[in-house]
């Protein structure tokens, strides 16, 4: 499969090309907009952007796999992600895990069968002073309760397509 | 919950670094009105050489966890080296505790901006990157509008407010890796490959981005850059200490009433901050432990809290002041629980270049998980203490360490809860182990 940005992020991928000296320095904002165009980094996405940048695909694949949030895999429409490090640990965050596994029914690298949630444990967020935090998609929520938990869950099944 | 109470008005030197609430943003009409960009016209009649003189005159150390003074790092760029120079902010906060330069990106973006003008002046640097970690999509929307703002006003591009200087300021958003936080991984990281700290020497002051001259300052630091032209040095001396000038931003977090940011002069105590502006423990617990600047510092326990908050000061007391980001955890609390949180944190953020932080850092996570889970043997703390030190000062970069000293701060202050644990084969505090 030949797979091609759309032309909004052609001319996105342009305006970055002008922000560095070269252009294998786009290569990080290149895969941040390949996964914000096709969901994840597939071997034909990262291809794509090897071939745009003109950087050899080892580069590309090297940078791609070292990097947590550039997904090689695909996401839920929204994609949780629970802080488990020391001060949201300390505020609970294991029950909140806990609490979302149970009601999502996966673990952590999972996917839900309807493809609507994926939940992941990860390192610290920086927002230790509104532990505990969890991030879906681009947003924190700060300061959660296992009721609040359960209010984003219902509000997040409720909603009509989520920002990727 | 704000993010920084009102409490925090206590404190001497309240409203120089944090300005705001937790629900303003301060965009660039606000900034004016408040004084802003007077420090930038102080600084462009001045010479470069007289700016870099003021901020070294100041003491500002590095906000950015290492306390490197600003100033001695900018003397490093090479003299007669015809490439171009380069600014680059490190925005890659993520050492477990730290959530402080995340307010001046949601909040105060032109605080940290006008402090890179005024730097990119000080170096003759025409292209300053912002290196904002991955997760921050929301800080990095609004520093962004902040950039935009300046270019519209005329402040930055094809000339500095008029200035024959042209600059332009970019943000490069990160991908999740902590090590990228690191200056030498950051520049890497920016160049499109793998976050993996470079050998030193030479240092990015004389090959860094690009193979070119690069100085890297932390978020704080410009902030701090920029108070210093505002009031001077001798001013900014005063909010803090002789050697370790100017006001500094405290996180506050784990078991205390009001955790968040709080604004103090350098040399704050520790005590006045747990107490006093963080109101002290939920329910009034005894403290256990307190990690003073991040989860790389030692642990501190109950009797060693009589410090003050600056570089010197929490290194008499065997610590670090790291990001001064203080994290309290009360009496119930079992520290290998807390510690094992910590040792999977610098296991997975290993880059793995060097042997001795790769395998290491695994074997770390692998021993205090088997005491947590009940299978720890007889022998494990020394085990411990053994494998961190052979990390310790074997590695390219401080990860290495980082992970180390954690590792053995705990083991020796609460060793009892580490045999005990070992010995009863589960947790004294009956706390259940979670896999996740």
């Amino acid at each position: 499969m030949n797979l091609a940005f759309s032309s909004d992020a052609e001319r996105r991928l342009q305006e970055l090309l002008g922000r560095y000296p070269n252009r294998q320095a786009a290569v990080i904002p290149a895969l941040h907009l390949a996964v914000r165009e096709f969901g994840y980094l597939s071997p034909e996405a990262m291809d794509l952007v090897a071939r745009r940048l003109e950087v050899p695909q080892s580069l590309v694949l090297g940078t791609a796999t070292f990097y947590t949030m550039l997904h090689k895999r695909p996401v839920g429409r929204y994609h949780i992600q629970v802080c488990m490090n020391v001060a949201c640990y300390l505020k609970g965050s294991d029950n909140l895990a806990n609490q979302l596994k149970d009601r999502l029914g996966i673990g952590f690298g999972e996917v839900t069968p309807d493809g609507m949630f994926s939940l992941e444990g990860v390192q610290c967020l920086a927002a230790c002073g509104m532990a505990p935090v969890i991030q879906v998609n681009k947003d924190y929520h700060e300061d959660m309760t296992p009721a609040k938990v359960d209010a984003l869950l219902d509000q997040l099944r409720s909603a009509p397509g989520g920002e990727k | 919950m704000t993010m920084f109470p009102t409490t925090s008005q206590t404190s001497p030197t309240r409203g120089y670094l944090l300005r705001c609430g937790n629900d303003e943003f301060i965009d660039l009409k606000r900034h004016r009105e408040l004084g802003g960009h007077a420090a930038l016209r102080k600084a462009l009649a001045m010479t470069p050489d007289a700016v870099r003189e003021q901020v070294k005159a100041a003491n500002l150390r590095g906000r950015g966890g290492a306390g490197f003074p600003a100033g001695t790092k900018w003397g490093f760029l090479p003299k007669d080296n015809p490439k171009p120079r380069y600014l680059v902010i490190n925005a890659d906060e993520g050492e477990p505790g730290t959530f402080k330069d995340r307010y001046f990106l949601d909040h105060d973006p032109h605080a940290l901006l006008e402090g890179v003008i005024i730097t990119a002046w000080a170096i003759g640097a025409h292209q300053a990157y912002i290196y904002v970690r991955g997760e921050f999509f929301r800080p990095i929307e609004r520093l962004e509008s902040a950039i935009k703002e300046l270019y519209d006003a005329g402040v930055i591009g094809k000339t500095v407010m008029g200035k024959p200087f042209d600059l332009d300021i970019v943000v490069h958003q990160g991908a999740g890796a902590y090590i990228c936080g690191e200056e030498s991984a950051l520049l890497e990281s920016i160049e499109g490959k793998p976050g993996r700290p470079r050998m030193k020497p030479p240092f990015p002051a004389v090959v860094g981005l690009f193979g070119c001259p690069t100085i890297i300052n932390n978020v704080e630091t410009m902030a701090g850059v920029r108070l210093i032209l505002e009031h001077g040095a001798d001013a900014f001396l005063a909010m803090g200490l002789p050697k370790d000038g100017g006001p500094k931003v405290f996180g506050l977090s784990g078991h205390v009433k009001r955790p968040g940011l709080y604004e103090g002069p350098m040399g704050l105590s520790l005590k006045k901050l747990i107490f006093e502006y963080g109101g002290g423990t939920i329910d009034d617990k005894p403290i256990k432990g307190v990690i003073p600047g991040g989860s790389s510092t030692a642990v501190l326990l109950p009797d060693q809290l009589d410090i003050t908050m600056d570089f010197e000061g929490v290194k008499a007391a065997g610590s670090s002041l790291g990001t001064a980001s203080v994290m309290v955890f009360t009496e119930g609390t079992c520290p290998v629980a807390v510690l094992l949180r910590i040792a999977r944190f610098y296991a997975h953020e290993s880059c793995g270049q060097c042997t001795p932080c790769r395998d290491g850092t695994g074997w770390l996570e692998r021993i205090v998980e088997s005491i947590e889970f009940g299978h720890g043997r007889p022998g494990d703390c020394d085990l411990l203490i053994s494998a961190a030190n052979q990390i310790m000062g074997n590695t390219i970069c401080a990860l290495g360490d980082a992970a180390a000293i954690p590792v053995i701060s705990f083991v020796q202050q609460f060793r009892q809860d580490f045999e005990d644990h070992i010995r009863l084969g589960a947790c004294p505090y009956g706390n259940k182990p979670e896999g996740h």
